[in-house]
């Protein structure tokens, strides 16, 4: 008979939030989820954001972040229910029977202190084990994890060591008190691809080796796929779906279940060739005060009318490649052609067409926009600047811009903090598309986005692709994106083009060693997928 | 390659120096050439034109200023200050025991005051917006808003006249003994510390605060650790940077302004020393206590820089 390590019956969480000049109001945050984890066990907690999945997560914990209450409901961890147990008995609990992996581990590691103080900080509380004993089991946990260096890597500060590794860090941090439940929140989302695989396999190897349980919080549904034993799927606070993991990814019960195991449902016909209308020709670029070059040599080309995917890790010069395009960084050497001339590196020596006719869209929507402006006076502004449009000529252009990005005229007077992220994306969007460009750069615009939300917005760059000719340099990490709408890509690495040619060409093998780690290392929807891709590698690694 | 906090802090050391030498410019042409002629102003309106004439000459006003400030320095940089015009007496030594008086009413508040600020920092956090938070505050910000004058004629009335704890006057001369001369200053140190310990201890409250808004500290509660070991342990040190900031911004404080306090218990420090040279028009005496208060708030604030600098764990300790 197995036994019921967690068990939340009925949870009710309220928030009160305090709007300038209006009275409080509290919200609902989660309305009456039931979950339970068996020992050993793994459930997967899915959902877009606000769906209340890193709330139910924390409230294994009796924590509330941000002003959260639990306002109604049991939660029981080994049989007895933690919100009657008091400050004292949480503070036993914490840390100790439940632990904690933040989604930025970057950010959740004390910068003053040493690694290995911090994750060994518990169990000496504890008075579990002394502190030879704990440090040694750390170093044991480090190994587990795959961690270089586990002897030395508990010396190190944070800053001295990479995301990635951080991740892992916590998660020894994690599991050092040898607690009975683990709550994993978002653990890999801030990683790259490459990076995630490996954290997600020793994130998967440590739960097992240790029989610990989890409850693992994520977005990603093909990632929570690879490790979970149950899936609930989670939607504005109550539970869509709860299940088996195969029942859920193989056959969902639900349409909204469906939709996110079926999402990125864009088919998109790759476009001939034809002559450039941008041309990046051996472009070489570094900040001011290094000596080391963050693009090397890079030529591109985009047709008009197309969309030329940019593809690659942070850190590889993805963005730094659109501020040499701008003008925001000048390149040191190479040359820009755009639409048949010649474009100056620097900002100051571009002319007025020259910055109407390259636009661009910024991963946050919200920080891109003045707060202070209407939604009309936002999109109205390039209308003003460009072709000195002024009141009802404006208003009525502003109107029909609305209707393109397929938003109701009634948000001209809305202000950016009334919108939802996608809404404030599409008026992005639109205020680009007002200036009449022919070169829309668009840098990680559905990387803050929920899958279909995204969706949403990469349908409507599509349709607006085929009703004003706009070329589109595409910048993105992420793989399914670039399937979706891309005509051409460049893989990038390093500053360097690693591939670039057609989307046809770049996505066929065979590929070079970097493309291949990259296009293997994302996680596809399917039970066993993180075991085939690690069984492969290893192969590989073999026969070489 | 040397460690990168050597350059950092040898950087800050030369700019010190570099703010020294302008902060002396300054005190040079403000006291030398802004009240004109100072042979005018110290004979006064009395004076004969072959006084005034003799005295140029004795003070040697009649060379180029350039030339006059040049001297000037590089008599402070042999540890010249030069001569007081009122007694005749070299400057050098009666500051020196000056200064060490200052700095022991100085020190002997900054003992008490900055634990103390720190600690009721601390405390505030621990217990935000609720009555020792308040009543902390509410006490400090008190101390601060009444004038120190006032203040220090409140704990005389009480402390010295009706409860006769401590002496009125702050007499301290030789061969007093530590106890006798701490006992001596009471006063002073207790107007000073209140009157310093309501912005530090706001300060130390508001960067703590600021620093248990990070996730590291959310990491802490969800360890399961103590409200005091998180503030102790997670919060403070990464609140160093600017609690010293504000520190020494009050020590300077201590020393180049206690005038007022110094006035109110006649007590032998600099403060007394320049005011009553400011009243002799004693022109090489004025330079030569702005010149060390400029030091001395330089110093103390090159020291907030450096102790910056070291608190920080990705200089101390980089990739």
């Amino acid at each position: 008979m197995p036994e019921t390590l967690l068990e939340i019956r009925d949870l009710v969480l309220e928030a009160t939030s305090y709007p300038p000049g209006e009275p409080p109001k509290t919200v609902t945050l989660v309305h009456g989820v039931s979950v339970s984890v068996e020992k050993g066990k793994v459930l997967g907690l899915i959902g877009e954001s606000g769906a209340g999945k890193s709330t139910i997560g924390l409230s294994s914990m009796a924590y509330g972040r941000g002003g959260v209450r639990i306002t109604g409901g049991q939660v029981l961890v080994n049989g007895r229910d933690i919100l009657k147990i008091g400050p004292g008995g949480l503070r036993k609990l914490r840390g100790k029977e439940v632990t904690y992996v933040a989604q930025s581990a970057a950010a959740s590691f004390n910068p003053a202190k040493p690694l290995m103080e911090q994750v060994i900080e518990t169990t000496l509380i504890s008075g579990q084990m002394t502190k030879t004993q704990a440090e040694a089991r750390a170093v044991d946990l480090f190994r587990q994890l795959g961690l270089p260096n586990p002897e030395t890597i508990g010396k190190r500060f944070p800053h001295q060591v990479s995301g990635g590794q951080l991740q892992r860090v916590m998660t020894a941090m994690a599991l050092c008190p040898k607690p009975d439940l683990v709550v994993f929140d978002e653990p890999t989302t801030a990683l790259d691809v490459t990076t995630q695989i490996d954290v997600l396999a020793a994130i998967k190897r440590a739960i097992r080796e240790t029989g610990v349980a989890a409850l693992y919080i994520t977005h990603d549904l093909a990632v929570v796929a690879q490790v979970a034993d149950d899936i609930m799927v989670l939607r504005h606070g109550k539970t869509v779906e709860y299940g088996s993991v195969q029942q859920v990814i193989e056959a969902p019960r639900e349409d909204y279940t469906r939709a996110l195991v079926s999402v990125r449902s864009i088919d998109h016909a790759e476009k001939p060739e034809a002559p450039p209308l941008l041309s990046i020709q051996n472009v070489t670029a570094r900040y001011k005060g290094t000596n080391f070059d963050v693009l090397k040599n890079v030529s591109v080309e985009l047709p008009p009318g197309q969309t030329l995917a940019i593809v690659g890790e942070s850190g590889s010069g993805k963005s730094t490649l659109a501020r040499v395009i701008t003008g925001l960084l000048p390149a040191t050497q190479g040359r820009i052609t755009f639409a048949g001339r010649d474009l100056s590196p620097n900002l100051a020596g571009r002319s007025r067409d020259d910055l109407r006719e390259l636009q661009m869209i910024y991963q946050m929507a919200d920080v891109a926009m003045n707060p202070r402006q209407t939604v009309e006076t936002i999109i109205g502004r390039p209308l003003e600047f460009y072709f000195g449009l002024r009141g009802a000529a404006k208003r009525q252009r502003v109107q029909e811009l609305l209707d393109q990005i397929e938003m109701g005229r009634g948000f001209a007077d809305r202000y950016p903090a009334e919108l939802s992220g996608g809404q404030k994306q599409r008026v992005c969007i639109a205020r680009a598309l007002a200036a009449k460009p022919r070169l829309i750069i668009c840098d990680e615009v559905t990387s803050a986005l929920d899958p279909l939300v995204a969706d949403g917005i990469l349908k409507l760059l599509l349709n607006l692709q085929a009703e004003e000719g706009v070329a589109y340099l595409f910048i993105t990490h992420d793989l399914a994106t670039v399937r979706a709408i891309a005509d051409r890509i460049a893989v990038m690495f390093k500053g360097q083009v690693q591939r670039y040619g057609s989307k046809s060409d770049v996505l066929t093998p065979p590929f070079d060693a970097y493309t291949d780690l990259l296009l293997s290392s994302v996680p596809e929807m399917k039970l066993g997928w993180l075991e085939q891709v690690l069984e492969t590698r290893r192969m590989e690694a073999a026969g070489n | 390659m040397a460690h990168p906090i050597v350059k950092l802090v040898a950087q800050r050391l030369a700019l010190g120096l570099l703010l020294l030498l302008a902060a002396s410019v300054l005190i040079f042409v403000g006291t030398q050439i802004l009240p004109g002629d100072v042979a005018q102003a110290i004979l006064g309106q009395s004076a004969t034109p072959e006084t005034l004439a003799n005295l140029r000459e004795e003070l040697g006003l009649n060379e180029p200023v350039v030339s006059r400030y040049f001297g000037w320095l590089f008599g402070v940089l042999q540890g010249d200050l030069g001569t007081a015009l009122s007694n005749g007496q070299p400057i050098g030594p009666a500051l020196g025991g000056r200064l060490a008086n200052t700095l022991f009413l100085a020190g002997a508040a900054a003992v008490i005051a900055v634990p103390l600020a720190v600690l009721l920092g601390l405390v505030s956090v621990r217990y935000r917006n609720r009555w020792p938070d308040k009543a902390i505050s509410a006490v400090t910000l008190a101390t601060i808003s009444v004038p120190e004058f006032l203040l220090g004629y409140i704990v005389i009335y009480f402390l010295a006249v009706q409860w006769r704890l401590l002496p009125s006057l702050a007499t301290v001369y030789d061969g007093m003994t530590l106890g006798e001369r701490l006992y001596a200053i009471g006063l002073p140190v207790i107007v000073l510390v209140l009157a310093v310990l309501g912005h530090m201890m706001r300060m130390t409250r508001a960067a703590i605060l600021n620093v248990m808004q990070s996730s590291y500290v959310e990491t802490a509660e969800l360890k399961g650790l103590r409200p005091f070991t998180i503030i102790a342990r997670h919060a403070f040190p990464n609140a160093i940077a600017p609690i010293v900031n504000v520190v020494m911004i009050n020590l300077a404080y201590l020393v180049v302004g206690v005038v007022v306090v110094e006035v109110v218990f006649v007590y032998p420090g600099m403060g007394q020393y320049l005011v009553d040279h400011v009243s002799k028009r004693d022109v090489p005496v004025v330079q030569a206590c702005g010149l060390v208060f400029a030091g001395v708030y330089i110093g103390l604030n090159l020291i907030a820089d450096i102790v910056s600098i070291l608190a920080n764990p990705r200089l101390r300790h980089p990739k």
